[in-house]
């Protein structure tokens, strides 16, 4: 596949994952901290944040799976995965994350469980749609192209 | 002769009575005509008049008598009348009732009319009567009859008339009762009508307004994609249902008068641009191109409206985007001053002369019949009041010439099938003309089918810049106006090959205070850039010019690259479709930025910002910030950043080292304290509050009394202030990180000793804002 077809694919699938709420504006934020002198900074960050979040989500289900479970610990956790996701911009995490604490300020078992479910389900949704454009972006500049910057007017 | 025979009994009466008596008539010998004898008895002595009959008998002397020819006397005394032949006369002698005696006359017959006169001859014993008749009978009395015959006929034709006449206003009189009973019926159910709807849509109104602020919390909550596709459905359906009320509602105030206009001031520019932004979804979709021109006369702030303005412009807009699949909505706006010079100044414009290529329908002839433009020089010559014209012009279906004489009636469509394939009751146009009317202005159009349509409006506003006091300002976006101060003086190629179109990218790029040339073809730009007299910073480049030199793309960057002077230009591309476009985004070295179409100033400026590094802009929405000042406040501070969370720190740290930030990380409030004991080479620190082992409050504390213990010692004598960096008032300004904004905690921050704080994610202007306080 040529760069320029590869590139149009990029935009496309970039301003999907907008359009479909999957990322906010913070991640354009992101990208825009990314230059000659940080070249990869969006990778690292991006990098950082899913391990961060499997650890997180983890210990999350660890800790709900205990007969008497820690709600304080567990708000904790859902504080911690609530906060990097914001600082990347994965909107629905967040958003499935500001739920959860409701829920665990309720000490409600059943909610949370629905929660994290639904944390987890938002997470690995994500996780595959960052991979797929960051796998889109090194083949472009494998093949000697450059990543397209657009400006989606927000 | 006379005998005796007959006379005796004559004259025995006469010589009683003393009085002549008349005899018999009798035939006379000689002439054979009748005749009578009067005879007088002669007394030998007067005798008084009450002598008796024997005494006048004793002086009887004698008789006298004369003959009397009938005859010859009637002829005699009615020679008038008897001669004239035309009436004839009659003598009877009736003594004896029942045979009278003819004397004189012929005995024709008694037809017609005939008239008795009693003679006295002076004989009281005898009766003599003469009738008189007409010989012929009198002709028909022919010019008496016609004449009463013919004012008998005026008279009744007279009487007919009259009582024609009453008669008709009787009835008129009576059909106009009719009507005027009839019309306040249908004035009163006009009424109660538009009072159904209004109470009846204002009803709608509150419970479509929950089940959409419903939906709207229901988006925030988990859902998955189909469910919240869905919602989505939704909302949208109920933001039209909305739209439509509030039409029907406009409809009814407007009828009713009581629609009223506001006097606020506001920016024409920022309203187009919002509207833009509106319909860009939709025309991006269509493939249609959109674009806004706005004059230079046109003040920046107006006094009106701005609400109304809006909606009447979205109601064209809207029309056009239903009906067009292709080519291009333009939207101008001028002085109405402007377009009357231009009137006879134009000549016909090509039809390839236009935004997008196709050819549109003239628009000088939507305002051909404009009251305000046959007045010559009576614009108002009020120095506050502006005249605007705006155009908006599209290149769709038209409207079929039919139906264009009804087109602002209001719920009239061209066509039934319309409200099934677009949607829209109709109302839109007829509500935009009654504001227009309110707005001192006229509306027309002109379209022609398969062609396109253009619509025409004017308005009057008052001029926004004096008088400021009075009128509320909009609290909108007020972007466009303070963008322009990083750009000022910079200078931009255009490269399109259409003139319309590279107006509005002129007028888009000069909000910024950008210098503009428009070239209109590739190589004149190559040699313009080549030139290098005046350093070109940018060069933006028309998709349309872009697809017809593909191969010329290396050279292109070649010559970009090998500029002598300076940074090489920054290069960007209006694109119609992003997907649709085959644009072959370049393998050049450059930087390509991809503006999608419908594009205004601001995202030319966030766009600018980005490649020309000029630091994180991020949201244009809100840019008042020049980021310029940011990175003037935080180049080459020492900025310690804690955060227990890796991500958070990573992005914090990257967006503080954009700015020329020296930044250290930490991840615990230990290392904090450790790090900011004096002395130490930190400018600032920002600290997460919620941190596991110790929060931020706790470590913002201890790290005050520790600064607060070291400043003391100094003063005390008891630590040398050489060894503190000759400083002796240690305080490190420490800005607490938080994701939960929450008045208590910025009470608690404040307390435990921190100088301020911002959120997480970090945004521009409340950095900006929080840190200037201290890096001045």
């Amino acid at each position: 596949m040529e760069v320029g077809q590869m590139q149009r694919r990029l935009v496309d699938y970039t301003k999907s994952l907008f359009m479909e709420g999957f990322l906010d504006a913070q991640f354009l934020q992101l990208q825009q901290l990314q230059d000659e002198s940080n070249p990869d900074f969006v990778v690292e960050v991006v990098s950082l944040f899913f391990d961060d979040s499997e650890k997180l989500l983890n210990d999350l289900t660890m800790a709900l799976d205990q007969p008497n479970v820690d709600f304080k610990k567990v708000d904790a956790h859902v504080h911690q995965l609530k906060g990097s996701s914001s600082s990347i911009g994965a909107q629905r995490v967040k958003n499935a994350c500001i739920a959860f604490r409701s829920f665990c300020e309720e000490q409600n078992i059943d909610a949370t469980l629905r929660c994290l479910q639904q944390v987890k389900q938002e997470y690995y949704l994500v996780k595959n749609k960052l991979e797929t454009m960051l796998r889109l972006e090194q083949q472009i500049v494998a093949a000697g192209g450059s990543i397209p910057m657009i400006e989606l007017g927000f | 002769m006379l005998s005796g025979q007959e006379d005796s009994k004559n004259v025995l009466c006469a010589r009683k009575s003393g009085k002549g008596v008349l005899a018999a008539p009798f035939r006379l010998l000689k002439t054979n005509r009748l005749g009578v004898i009067l005879t007088f008895a002669v007394y030998k002595r007067d005798l008084p008049l009450n002598a008796t009959p024997t005494e006048r008998i004793q002086a009887t002397d004698g008789y006298l008598g004369g003959v009397f020819d009938i005859e010859s006397l009637v002829e005699k005394l009615l020679q008038q009348l008897a001669s004239k032949q035309t009436i004839l006369v009659n003598v009877l002698d009736t003594t004896n009732q029942s045979y009278p005696i003819s004397m004189y006359g012929s005995n024709a017959s008694n037809a017609g009319l005939e008239h008795v006169s009693l003679l006295n001859f002076g004989d009281p014993f005898r009766k003599h009567e003469m009738r008189c008749r007409f010989k012929q009978k009198p002709p028909w009395p022919w010019l008496g009859i016609t004449t009463s015959i013919g004012i008998l006929v005026i008279a009744l034709l007279v009487g007919h008339i009259f009582h024609a006449t009453v008669n008709r206003l009787a009835k008129v009189e009576d059909d106009c009762h009719k009507m005027m009973e009839l019309k306040k019926q249908a004035e009163a159910a006009d009424v109660a009508k538009s009072q159904f709807l209004a109470t009846v849509s204002h009803e709608i109104r509150t419970p479509m307004n929950g089940v959409l602020g419903m939906l709207h919390i229901l988006m925030d909550t988990d859902l998955d994609v189909t469910q919240l596709d869905y919602v989505r459905t939704a909302q949208a359906s109920g933001k039209a249902l909305v739209a439509l009320i509030n039409e029907v509602l406009d409809q009814a105030k407007i009828k009713s008068g009581k629609l009223e206009l506001e006097e606020v001031q506001f920016d024409l520019r920022a309203i187009l641009d919002d509207v833009l932004s509106l319909f860009s979804g939709k025309s991006q979709d269509k493939g249609v191109e959109l674009a806004v021109y706005i004059s230079d006369q046109v003040p920046q702030m107006l006094i009106g409206d701005p609400g109304r303005f809006r909606q009447i412009i979205i109601n064209l807009m809207g029309n056009s985007i239903k009906f067009t699949e292709k080519g291009h909505i333009l939207v101008t706006v001028h002085l109405v001053e402007e377009v009357i010079d231009s009137i006879e100044v134009e000549t016909e414009s090509s039809s390839e002369n236009t935004l997008s290529g196709f050819p549109v329908a003239d628009r000088r002839q939507s305002w051909k019949g404009f009251r305000t433009f046959s007045q010559e020089g009576s614009i108002n010559p009020f120095s506050h009041s502006i005249s605007l014209i705006v155009s908006v012009e599209d290149t769709g279906e038209g409207i079929p010439l039919e139906a264009q004489s009804r087109v602002f009636t209001p719920f009239m469509q061209v066509d039934p099938s319309i409200s099934r394939t677009h949607g829209g009751t109709g109302i839109g146009l007829s509500i935009s003309k009654c504001l227009v009317n309110l707005m001192k202005g006229e509306i027309g159009f002109v379209s022609i089918p398969k062609i396109g349509s253009t619509f025409t409006f004017t308005a009057v506003f008052t001029s926004g810049s004096s008088s400021s006091k009075k009128y509320k300002s909009q609290q909108i976006n007020k972007m466009s106006n303070s963008v322009s101060s990083e750009f000022y003086g910079m200078r931009a190629l255009v490269m399109d090959p259409r003139p319309v179109r590279a107006k509005v990218s002129k007028y888009q790029i000069r909000r910024l205070g950008i210098h503009v040339e428009v070239v209109s073809q590739w190589k004149q730009g190559l040699s313009s850039i080549r030139r290098g007299s005046n350093a070109i910073n940018m060069v933006i480049i028309e998709q349309e010019v872009w697809d017809k030199y593909l191969n010329n793309s290396t050279l292109f960057f070649d010559t970009l690259e090998k500029i002598d002077y300076g940074t090489p230009p920054k290069v960007f591309l209006l694109s119609n479709s992003i997907s649709s476009s085959g644009a072959n985004i370049s393998t050049g070295v450059c930087n390509m930025t991809v503006i999608p179409k419908p594009w205004r100033a601001s995202m030319l400026a966030a766009a600018l910002q980005r490649t020309m590094g000029v630091g994180n802009k991020g949201n244009p929405c809100n840019g008042q910030l020049p980021s310029l000042s940011l990175r003037n406040l935080l180049l080459g501070r020492k900025i310690l950043i804690v955060d227990d969370n890796n991500v958070n720190l990573k992005v914090a740290a990257g967006a503080l080292k954009k700015y020329g930030a020296d930044v250290v990380s930490a991840t615990r409030g230990i290392e904090a304290i450790e790090l900011l004991t004096p002395p130490h080479q930190f400018d600032a620190c920002f600290m997460d509050i919620q941190m596991p082992e110790m929060d931020g409050f706790e470590a913002t504390r201890r790290i005050r009394d520790m600064e607060h213990n070291i400043n003391n010692r100094i003063h005390h004598g008891e630590l040398s202030v050489e060894a503190y960096n000759n400083v002796s008032n240690w305080h490190v300004s420490i800005l607490a990180m938080t994701a939960d904004v929450i008045q208590a905690t910025h009470e608690e921050c404040l307390r435990c000793g921190m100088d301020g704080y911002v959120s997480k994610p970090f945004e521009a202007e409340q950095l900006y804002r929080e840190v200037s306080r201290f890096f001045q």
